[in-house]
């Protein structure tokens, strides 16, 4: 069996490069992916963890990560709707055009 | 087999104000599609209506120290407490939006929905037991407060705060939830007083030579970063000014009180009941110890809340001092606030051992009831001040926004001099000078602090609270020695308005001067606390 | 450790990469090059291309979007009720019937104000 090292060495990966994304992206929908990058990483620990502790006495990791997942697509729309708006007021959106107030 | 819980195990009347509140809100979404668009005041007063309920079936859950819904949901004092906060807060929050809303013309029925699901995502925030119930009303918090913060659609600056809001929260929920994960592999739980027990270990001091630990740790650390976001501590502050001054003024007025109220109830569970006894360097005192010897150590995460304390103590301040629109310098005084209370956060770190007999120790975090204490009767008192310093910068503020620099209150107290006595009572409150209930949260975090032997940290808090009177009094000054240069009439100087600024005024009063009021509510969150753990 | 329990997969993802590769460069490679200006421009049913062929595409789109990732992603929840269906039992349909009426309220919403109308 693949060892749990290996599933929280590639959810870690995957959570710096959303957080790197989420700093570096100009786009804000590229932002938003890069969000939901990390979070699906937490997806892959919590799954991980899961299996490798006693999977039948508790599901808490699964139930979690069913969680994770409706939220972030909560957060997506909400985050859609907001991107949405301001390019219809702006016609862009990339974040270092959202420059009204300092940052 | 599947174990199937009936009806009565799941204990649901105990968790019946969250409930209730968070059901209501889903009819009133549909309630208020049918309700005119020129009588939306109907949807505003049927919101006031369900918090009032809500708060009414808050009082028999508020004592009740039961769990619900698996263990996953518990209603003690603290939760008790955090409710009556948070909707206290609420009403206000609706009392100051009826007639912003009207004349910024953006009058949402919404506006009213998203409010209460945000109030019951802190009310579970508060009564949260378990690390995904932690999360879920972290969101549930939070998602209506992008939205709100935005709401003001034809205004550039309020959608650039929602934007900006939004982007941050959701890497900061990120952070969370990788924490949480961490925690939940090192332990092989979410419950948070499983979490507890499993740390604790079985003879009563915590192995540090294992990866559990490493996991522990950095996920204490995620989710420290995560929750500092919500309240606004320094070092993750930087969205505060601009979304509190982009967002429209009640809903800055709400997210100044309710996402921190949120954001502080979730790190104390998390702290309080999880992780306070999260010792990495026992020091070489626990191998000489005798039997029956007593020393305290500090916990893992103790010294990281301290900086963080002393830094958003030392900038909110400082910054605040240079800010010229009241707005914005209630933002950095917002931020200051947090560095208060995350004191009070950091003075439950401090773990007392005791060695019992040989290979048998007994860890507790001695002042974590005090510490508790402190940090809700100060949220308490923020929260009724800042909403009325709030509603009386509202009521200066114009219908484009402009309104709210400093100037702008010279010779307030030759127009309105009653809203000007009572904004000078505000500030007093937010100096923390006696009588007022500022000063009595002020009393307790620094005595909680000095228990545990912060006293660095207590010095820090004491000079920065006298800096911040700097700040404050220059309202004052402006208001009662200076004359306006332009007389028009304030516009926002509404009946609403008026209620909600004397409910604050009365809370910050009453609380000032009867203090043991708020004491007595939370008497007994301590010892449900220690029989929830053991 | 145990890599070689994924020799199949490894193998597999090899032989299906290295066909796909050869399938798409074969006629790169034999066929005859003749090229030319009209040949090489995108194809618009025989007329000259105007403008560039990504085009923004109206705000309606977006909001079905969202709309569908929202009631799309929150049937996960009935996956592992469905699994376990018969052990929950009424217990099951009472809480699932909650969650239903939850999303139902979101339709509603949705459907009064006419976020469902294309024109």
């Amino acid at each position: 069996m693949v060892p749990l090292w290996m599933f929280l060495t590639v959810a870690a990966a995957l959570f710096v490069i959303g957080a790197y994304g989420v700093l570096a992206r100009r786009n804000a929908v590229a932002v938003l992916m890069s969000v939901e990058l990390m979070l699906n990483a937490v997806n892959i620990n919590l799954v991980a963890f899961w299996r490798f502790s006693d999977p039948v006495a508790s599901v808490s990791g699964q139930a979690f990560a069913a969680f994770i997942f409706v939220v972030a697509a909560a957060e997506a729309a909400v985050g859609l709707a907001i991107i949405i708006s301001v390019y219809r007021s702006r016609y862009s959106v990339v974040v270092d055009d959202v420059d009204m107030l300092k940052w | 087999m599947i174990d199937v819980p009936s009806f009565a195990e799941l204990n649901l009347e105990v968790a019946l104000p969250g409930i209730f509140l968070a059901l209501f809100t889903t009819v009133l979404l549909i309630v208020d599609l049918f309700i005119p668009k020129d009588r939306k005041i109907t949807t505003a007063h049927l919101t006031i209506g369900a918090l009032v309920v809500a708060f009414v079936l808050n009082l028999p859950a508020f004592n009740a120290g039961e769990t619900a819904m698996n263990e996953m949901f518990i209603a003690d004092a603290f939760a008790g407490f955090v409710n009556m906060i948070v909707i206290t807060g609420a009403i206000i929050t609706v009392l100051l939006s009826v007639d912003y809303m009207k004349r910024s013309g953006i009058e949402h029925g919404e506006f009213y929905s998203l409010l209460l699901f945000s109030v019951s995502g802190i009310m579970f925030m508060g009564s949260a037991n378990d690390l995904i119930v932690v999360f879920i009303a972290l969101e549930l918090l939070s998602i209506p407060l992008y939205v709100m913060a935005a709401l003001r659609h034809d205004d550039v600056k309020s959608e650039e705060s929602g934007i900006k809001y939004f982007i941050l929260g959701a890497f900061a929920s990120a952070f969370f939830v990788y924490g949480a994960a961490l925690i939940y592999g090192a332990t092989g739980t979410t419950n948070l007083p499983e979490i507890f027990r499993a740390i604790a270990g079985a003879d009563g001091i915590v192995a540090t030579e294992n990866s559990a630990m490493i996991y522990l740790v950095i996920g204490a650390a995620m989710v420290i970063v995560a929750l500092g976001f919500k309240v606004a501590a320094v070092p993750f502050h930087m969205w505060t000014p601009d979304v509190y001054e982009g967002a429209p003024t009640p809903v800055t007025a709400f997210m100044s009180v309710g996402a921190k109220a949120g954001g502080f109830a979730g790190l104390l569970r998390v702290m309080i009941i999880g992780l306070p006894l999260l010792v990495v360097n026992f020091g070489d005192a626990v191998e000489t110890m005798a039997i029956g010897e007593t020393i305290t150590v500090p916990s893992a995460w103790q010294t990281a809340l301290w900086l963080i304390a002393a830094a958003t103590m030392i900038f909110g301040n400082f910054i605040a001092i240079s800010q010229t629109n009241v707005k914005r310098m209630l933002a950095y005084s917002s931020i200051a606030h947090a560095g208060y209370i995350l004191m009070a956060v950091a003075a439950v770190g401090t773990v007392q051992i005791t060695k019992v007999a040989e290979n048998d120790y007994t860890m507790v975090a001695v002042y974590a009831e005090s510490a508790l204490n402190g940090a809700l009767v100060y949220l308490l008192a923020y929260t009724f001040t800042n909403l009325g310093a709030f509603a009386v910068v509202m009521s200066l503020e114009n219908n484009d926004g402009s309104g709210t620099m400093l100037d702008d209150f010279n010779g307030l107290s030759k127009r309105h001099p009653l809203t000007a006595a009572m904004m000078a009572f505000f500030m007093l409150s937010l100096i923390g000078v006696p009588t007022t209930a500022g000063f009595i949260g002020k009393f307790l975090i620094f005595d909680a602090a000095i228990q545990a032997g912060l006293i660095p940290l207590t010095i820090i808090g004491v000079l920065t609270s006298a800096v911040s009177a700097y700040y404050y009094v220059r309202i004052i000054v402006n208001m009662y020695l200076k004359d306006a240069a332009v007389t028009d009439e304030a516009v926002g100087l509404t009946p609403y308005v008026n209620y909600a600024t004397i409910v604050a005024f009365a809370g910050t009063l009453i609380f000032g001067l009867f203090p043991m009021l708020a004491l007595d509510l939370l008497a007994s969150s301590g010892a449900q606390i220690a029989t929830l753990l053991f | 450790m145990a890599l070689e329990q994924f020799a199949p997969v490894g193998m597999l993802l090899l032989l299906s990469t290295g066909l796909v590769l050869i399938i798409l460069n074969i006629s790169a490679v034999f066929g005859p090059k003749n090229p030319t200006t009209r040949k090489t421009a995108p194809y618009e049913s025989g007329m000259k291309p105007i403008g560039p062929a990504v085009r923004r595409l109206p705000v309606k789109f977006y909001l079905i979007g969202v709309l569908f990732i929202l009631f799309d992603i929150e049937v996960i929840f009935f996956l592992p009720w469905a699994v376990v269906f018969r052990g929950l039992g009424f217990y099951g349909l009472i809480v699932m019937g909650l969650f239903v009426f939850i999303l139902t309220v979101g339709l509603i919403y949705e459907w009064k104000k006419g976020a469902l109308e294309w024109e």
